[in-house]
């Protein structure tokens, strides 16, 4: 295996099915379910899952929800947008640990 | 601006290349097995309604996807003889409504008289614009002429923001648009109370699938009337054919196999049951006919017994006549379908 990642692979994601149908489909249903129009529309929620593709950095839901929003009628501005929220969020979550670290200096320190 | 395939003498200017390369593709099983199993083979017409006319590949502008292979030197024109067929063909019929396209339509010598004498049938005539002919000085009362008789302007626009729709349309088109649509607004076009229909046509800026219809619409009326103060009545997404000039971008891009799968596994038996060529009669430049025009392109006229010219045209035969078909097909089967008139499912 050259790499444990394939674009391929993502076609076999209903593969999952095999080993337990009805996880598979009760998954499936609420899938379906969350990205289908709401109180916010499909091309919001894809916008948030390209977001959060970018936080979990997973390259299939990257590739997945760039070419979703797109077909939902985004633009690359409000996609790169998206990205930033991800880095925001995942720079601000470290950095707001460095009060943790300020705790225990403060402790420490005379 | 880029500059055709045919000048380019890049072999995609054949159909034969084309269809060879749209064979070929591993990507999606051949279109007809496809339709077999949806229950759609053979496909029959179901009528005519719409009776579209392309008049030639000539151009103002060189779109990085135009399905025609249209550019400002191609010399394919209809001639006054060839329209005159067309005329007389259809004053055999009660057909609601005529299509006007190309290339830019009315940069044919040609149009007007079209125009005049569909209406003077008392015909619905929709002209397929892009935009920018209006403002050639020598169409500096085009848009006038069109609204004096009342003809359906069908405006491509694929995106309500310059870069987007300059780099599928060229430098500057954007802009050029913009203030086409101005200009139609002006004499009424797209306004409410009025009947000078304005519609928009928007397809993907790339290899990949339109949004959905009623939801781009209701973006592209948000944008345009908060940034450019542009109004119309509806808009229409079409999906990009991959054939032609769209096909060489696919294929350089790296993205043609994708593509075609991307078409195959969005394959919707209600598009399917909805497609356009079931009740559209296309007419080519030198008076061939087609199912469409992308059959048109790709230089597959009508077959199965129908008649191959307007000089033959008989509404008998062609009103249930048998539909050809080939892998680009996919392009209007797709998710909610794809027509000269939208989504279809």
């Amino acid at each position: 295996m050259e790499t444990y990642y394939h674009p391929h692979d993502l076609t076999k994601f209903a593969d999952m099915g095999k080993g337990n149908k009805e996880l598979w489909e009760k998954f499936m249903a609420y899938y379906g379910a969350v990205f289908a129009d709401g109180a916010l529309t499909e091309r919001e929620k894809a916008l948030i899952a390209l977001g959060v593709a970018h936080a979990v950095q997973c390259p299939y839901c990257i590739d997945a929800y760039t070419q979703t929003c797109l077909e939902k009628g985004s633009n690359v501005e409000e996609m790169t947008e998206a990205s930033h929220v991800a880095c925001a969020i995942r720079g601000g979550s470290s950095l707001v640990h460095g009060v943790q670290m300020r705790n225990v200096v403060d402790k420490l320190s005379m | 601006m880029g500059l055709t395939l045919l000048s380019r003498r890049d072999p995609l200017a054949s159909a034969d290349s084309q269809l060879a390369k749209l064979g070929a593709t591993s990507a999606c099983p051949p279109f007809g097995e496809k339709m077999a199993r949806a229950g759609f083979s053979p496909l029959y017409a179901t009528g005519i309604t719409v009776f579209q006319i392309n008049v030639g590949k000539f151009c103002n502008q060189t779109c990085r996807h135009c399905h025609v292979d249209a550019g400002p030197e191609r010399e394919e024109k209809m001639t006054r003889e060839t329209a005159e067929l067309c005329i007389e063909a259809l004053s055999r019929t009660d057909i609601p409504t005529v299509d006007i396209t190309g290339g830019a339509p009315e940069l044919n010598p040609n149009f007007r008289w079209l125009v005049e004498q569909a209406r003077a049938l008392d015909r619905h005539v929709m002209d397929r614009c892009n935009l920018s002919v209006l403002q050639l000085a020598p169409q500096s009362d085009l848009a006038a002429f069109l609204a004096r008789n009342k003809v359906e302007v069908v405006a491509s626009l694929p995106y309500f923001r310059s870069s987007q729709t300059d780099a599928q349309r060229g430098d500057g088109v954007f802009d050029k648009s913009i203030r086409g649509l101005r200009m139609l607004n002006e004499l009424g076009y797209g306004q409410k109370g009025s009947d000078l229909i304005l519609n928009l046509v928007q397809n993907p800026v790339g290899a990949y699938l339109p949004a959905r219809q009623d939801a781009v619409e209701t973006q592209f009326r948000r944008e345009l009337l908060k940034h450019h103060e542009v109004v119309f009545n509806n808009l229409y997404t079409i999906t990009n054919m991959p054939i032609s000039r769209f096909l060489e971008f696919l294929i350089q891009s790296g993205n043609y196999e994708g593509y075609m799968e991307r078409l195959a596994n969005a394959f919707n038996p209600a598009a399917a049951a909805g497609v356009m060529c079931r009740y559209t009669l296309s007419v080519g430049w030198e008076g061939t006919l087609y199912d469409c025009d992308f059959n048109q392109m790709l230089e597959l006229p009508l077959a199965h017994g129908a008649p191959r010219h307007i000089r033959d045209f008989d509404p008998a035969l062609l009103h249930r006549r048998r539909i050809v078909t080939a892998n680009h097909c996919y392009g209007c089967t797709a998710g909610a379908g794809s027509s000269c008139g939208g989504a279809v499912a």
